[in-house]
């Protein structure tokens, strides 16, 4: 009732209002409301600096960055930087790579919380349930670098149970911290301990959304718990399914690399160095600036386009995407 | 889900796969924590022969007395607890106000502050220009390098935003504003005290952002008695690990001999560190998880 009279109200205004009016309008509604701009100048200087900030640095990819002349008076070398990095021999070793351990991670990782979660929501509330959920939720907040010492200390050759596991059964255990063939693996699985359970809390909440009408209609009707899994809950939770899958493949470039970072050694180099880590020693402790600054350049635009890519096939092809 | 007929066979014998599998999964979760917490009050002895595998053995709490008299330890513990607390404040200052002012409809140019912000998620200047960039603001090797370059999230902000348009009617605005009540006033006398459910959850997101964080501390700091529990933890953890058995068992003679006493004395406190550290936020999460949950659930409502 009040919206509806507010709304004519605004409409009669309207009409009467000349553009001159108008102009006097937006300004009142910016100043009536200029306190909000108060509220929110902390977080537009935030982004402003240190996410536009960088930004504007990223034109050292194309410079020669000399400290002492500054970004903006370093000479321009064009795509000199980006030419060598794609003809140098760890190019296609460093895409290999962060391309297998992020398609392994998502084929390995992504599945998993949806089953996860379609499991407990078979299950009644109980205490059952709540073990479960508390208890799988956990490792989410275990940092990366307890992780990486339980990973290490796990898999150490000469005292990690899980070695002397493999032993126990008769094995001879790989050497998981230095063979380069298990990187990928112990990198993927330990992730899944640590954030599959976490995972399900999102399909969880859409799966809550679905009516319980359908259900008891279908058991009416005869259908089996499989049968109602696959025809309520799994279409239920396709749109939450299809956008994670859409920021997932978008940051296929961009893996997990604090934990690579720490887990990698000389080694297991040959399989464990990224596009993240690779800048991170290039730039920050072989200090070529420049070059490793268009090496992130080319990871970044790569994300982008391939979000954007994968946004448009999501829409092409069901009613569901980012934007 | 109310069962109106009685469940078919098949579907029994469903629920009951289904009962197997979350049990295996409760298993292989539980089963790493469980041994950590056993092998910090184990003797390494057992632990490393691998006779200590389930329930604890040769109980000791040597582990927990080195943790305790390990000074960069503790030196780690209190600067984790300093950023935390002041990252934590200056997240929750930045990330509220900025929530509730991109909540109101009749905000002009929320849509270029939106915009603006939502970029950055899909697009950033990358470590190295983030990097330089700091160190001209000369903020290396202090406290602020790990609190400012991160001092909101894009995500946190929209979950907030969303809590503010679902749960601050719009009617009490127009009445606050008709009783000449100003912005400042409603946000601070009337919002703020309605809004304690997402100021805890945004707390504890940054919270324990903060507290978990090494990569920041890598980058910016290089005074060791600034570092970071978890810095102090990568070296105990990681490197000693990392170089006492992993590497060292391929050298031989002498070297190995030392790497080997030194993984020795490592063993004897890792996981009584592990337990320590984490301790903290697995003490309190199980009466939390209530807020973490909720507030990954209003994130996915606009996510």
């Amino acid at each position: 009732m009040q919206k509806n009279m507010s709304d004519t109200v605004q409409v009669k205004g309207r009409s009467q209002a000349s553009a001159q009016d108008k102009r006097h309008t937006f300004w009142k509604r910016i100043s009536r409301n200029w306190e909000l701009y108060l509220l929110i100048a902390p977080a537009f200087l935030y982004f402003l600096i240190f996410h536009y900030g960088p930004m504007y640095g990223i034109q050292i990819a194309f410079k020669n960055f000399l400290p002492a002349r500054g970004i903006t008076d370093s000479p321009w070398v064009g795509f000199d930087h980006f030419i060598r990095f794609f003809n140098s021999y760890y190019f296609w070793d460093l895409i290999r790579n962060t391309l297998t351990i992020s398609l392994y991670q998502l084929i390995v990782g992504f599945p998993l919380p949806i089953l996860l979660a379609l499991a407990f929501n078979e299950i009644r509330n109980g205490w059952f349930k709540r073990t479960v959920q508390t208890v799988t939720y956990a490792p989410h907040f275990i940092s990366v670098v307890v992780m990486a010492g339980i990973i290490v200390t796990f898999l150490s050759p000469s005292t990690g149970i899980i070695v002397k596991m493999i032993e126990w059964m008769g094995f001879s255990s790989p050497a998981f911290l230095t063979d380069p063939a298990w990187f990928k693996t112990m990198y993927v699985l330990s992730g899944v301990w640590q954030s599959t359970g976490w995972g399900t809390i999102i399909y969880l909440a859409a799966l809550s959304a679905v009516d319980p009408q359908l259900h008891e209609a279908a058991i009416v009707d005869g259908a089996s718990r499989w049968r109602r899994i696959w025809s309520i809950n799994i279409p239920t939770i396709i749109p939450t399914i299809t956008i994670l899958l859409i920021l997932n493949v978008g940051s296929i470039l961009g893996v997990g690399f604090e934990k690579i970072l720490l887990l990698q050694n000389p080694l297991n180099m040959s399989s464990s160095d990224v596009i993240d880590t690779f800048v991170y020693r290039t730039g920050l402790l072989n200090v070529q600036y420049s070059f490793s600054t268009a090496v992130g350049l080319f990871n970044s635009v790569v994300n982008a386009l391939l979000l954007i890519a994968v946004n448009q096939v999501a829409r092409k092809t069901s009613e569901h995407s980012l934007w | 889900m109310a069962a109106v007929i009685k469940e078919s066979r098949s579907d029994r014998i469903f629920l009951l796969l289904n009962y197997v599998y979350l049990a295996i999964a409760l298993i292989c979760v539980l089963y790493p924590l469980v041994y950590i917490v056993s092998a910090s009050i184990s003797s390494p002895t057992y632990v490393n022969s691998g006779e200590m595998w389930l329930f604890p053995k040769g109980i000791t709490f040597e582990g927990y007395q080195r943790v305790f008299e390990n000074q960069s330890i503790w030196q780690g513990y209190a600067n984790t607890i300093l950023y935390t607390v002041v990252g934590t404040l200056v997240n929750l200052l930045v990330t509220i106000p900025a929530a509730y002012a991109l909540s109101r409809s009749d905000f002009v140019g929320r849509g270029f502050f939106m915009a603006m912000f939502l970029v950055t998620m899909f697009f950033s200047g990358g470590l190295i220009p983030t990097y330089l960039l700091v160190k001209n603001l000369g903020l290396v090797n202090t406290m602020w390098a790990l609190i400012l370059p991160g001092a909101a999230s894009v995500w946190n902000i929209i979950v907030a935003r969303t809590f503010f348009q679902s749960t601050i009617p719009k009617e009490l605005q127009e009445a606050a504003h008709i009783d000449g009540c100003t912005n400042l006033r409603l946000f601070w006398k009337i919002v703020i005290p309605l809004s304690a459910p997402i100021i805890a959850v945004m707390a504890l997101f940054y919270g324990v952002g903060h507290w978990n964080s090494y990569f920041n501390a890598l980058v910016y700091l290089n005074d060791e008695s600034k570092y970071p529990l978890q810095m102090v933890l990568r070296q105990i953890l990681v490197l000693q690990e990392m170089t006492g058995s992993g590497i060292g068992a391929a050298t031989s003679g002498e070297a190995a001999m030392a790497m080997n006493q030194r993984a020795d004395s490592a063993a004897l406190l890792k996981y009584a560190v592990i337990i320590v550290s984490t301790l903290p936020i697995i003490a309190v999460y199980p009466f939390l998880q209530r807020y973490f949950v909720q507030g990954v659930m209003i994130g996915s409502v606009k996510g």
